[in-house]
């Protein structure tokens, strides 16, 4: 897995790993029981100190991403990939509401809101 | 054992300079990076947690043990890298290891000699003949060599060109990756600290200004630019120190969040670093933790 950190971005550190480790977990690029390198090998590999990545860490594991345990490492946990299928379908759910709702406004037709969904998902 | 260091209501009087009542706790497993200006006492402090100076009242203990009974055992446990060279200057590597071995318990000749290859170390060239980047690695290899868990260093990185400072960095990194050891290292090239220190401790005339995680500081001190309009008794209360110019001023505060709240788009937001942060608590009117 790979890690960009970018010193000059105005997202604090932590985060950048947050989000990086989240897009993995959610490509498929990191499965469920994958081992993260340890908390201080990754601050030795990205040259940060250890407790950014601890606060990472900390984070992907209150949000159910990873677990440790004490001794052997973190891993990348179950379950969290339907969890989080299920709250981006609710997110998608309530956005198409909100497009129904606009198009519905302007008269627009059912077949053509279905095109230029086409349109757009296939750009 | 969370605390490797203790001081617990130190105070030491000295000739033109007082400790006053300082408490301090270094946390185990992580880098702390010292700062201050020049005679705010860091050396001080450290020479009372090394016990190279006593206090007159307070008590210092380090890895939960006082050194009135177990000095020895605290000493075979620190690793002392000091900015100057300690060494008899003739002497090259080969004769220091022979002669520091017998005075610590751990002492590991295999050790010493993977890191002085590790290093780059040449083992007899007279220390002398060293560069200052060679004599910190030759310090921080023997007190590595003695399996040290706290590695006490002042100035380590003062004097050294950047090639080096980043060497050094890099070793302090590849030290913390087993998570037995502590690291406090004093400094004002602050540029270290931003990369590597977990904890940052101010220190200012002697006392403790700040003692905090570094994200922290990153995440809620900010440089604070705006009108002199938006200034009245209420809104300065939310700024460590405030620079008036005829064109606007510029403060400190260490609650980023509550300044977006208050002045929103009223005023610019940045970043503090960690010089900043230091120029800017100096002075500073009132005591903040």
């Amino acid at each position: 897995m790979q890690i960009i950190i970018s010193n000059s971005s105005k997202e604090p550190i932590y985060e950048q790993i947050l989000k990086q480790i989240q897009t993995a977990i959610l490509s498929g690029e990191l499965a469920e029981g994958d081992a993260l390198p340890s908390i201080r090998q990754l601050a030795k590999d990205l040259k940060i100190s250890v407790i950014t990545t601890k606060r990472a860490y900390e984070e992907l594991e209150k949000a159910g991403f990873i677990y440790s345990i004490v001794g052997k490492g973190s891993f990348i946990a179950e379950q969290n990939l339907d969890v989080i299928r299920e709250k981006k379908l609710r997110v998608i759910e309530e956005q198409l509401s909100a497009v129904i709702s606009n198009s519905k406004e302007i008269g627009l037709p059912y077949e053509e809101l279905q095109e230029l969904l086409k349109l757009l998902y296939e750009e | 054992m969370e605390n490797v260091i203790e001081l617990r209501g130190v105070s030491k009087a000295l000739k033109a300079f007082t400790i006053d009542n300082m408490d301090l706790q270094i946390k185990q497993g992580f880098v702390t990076g010292f700062i201050g200006a020049n005679g705010a006492g860091k050396s001080t402090t450290m020479k009372l947690i090394m016990n190279l100076l006593q206090p007159d009242n307070g008590e210092v203990s380090v890895f939960g043990l006082d050194y009135a009974s177990h000095e020895k055992e605290i000493k075979d446990r620190i690793g002392f890298v000091y900015d100057s060279n300690i060494f008899y200057e003739s002497l090259n590597l080969k004769d220091i290891s022979r002669i520091v071995a017998p005075a610590y318990k751990r002492w590991n000749h295999q050790q010493f000699k993977a890191y002085v290859n590790q290093f780059e170390l040449p083992l007899n060239k007279p220390i002398k003949k060293f560069s200052k980047g060679m004599q910190m690695k030759a310090s921080i290899a023997i007190a590595l060599s003695h399996d040290a868990e706290l590695i006490i260093m002042d100035e380590p990185t003062a004097g050294l060109d950047p090639t080096s400072r980043r060497e050094l960095l890099d070793i302090f990194q590849e030290v913390m990756v087993d998570g037995k050891r502590t690291i406090l290292f004093s400094t004002h090239i602050t540029s270290d600290l931003d990369r590597i220190a977990d904890y940052i401790v101010l220190i200012d005339e002697g006392k403790i200004l700040f003692d905090k995680p570094i994200y922290e500081l990153q995440e809620q001190y900010a440089l604070v630019k705006g009108s002199t309009e938006l200034l009245d008794p209420d809104t300065e209360a939310y700024f460590i120190k405030i620079d008036r110019s005829p064109n606007g001023f510029q403060a400190l505060t260490k609650d980023a969040t509550k300044v977006k709240e208050v002045f929103g788009n009223h005023v610019v937001i940045e970043e503090a670093s960690l010089e900043e942060i230091m120029f800017y608590m100096k002075g500073a009117d009132s005591h903040y933790d």
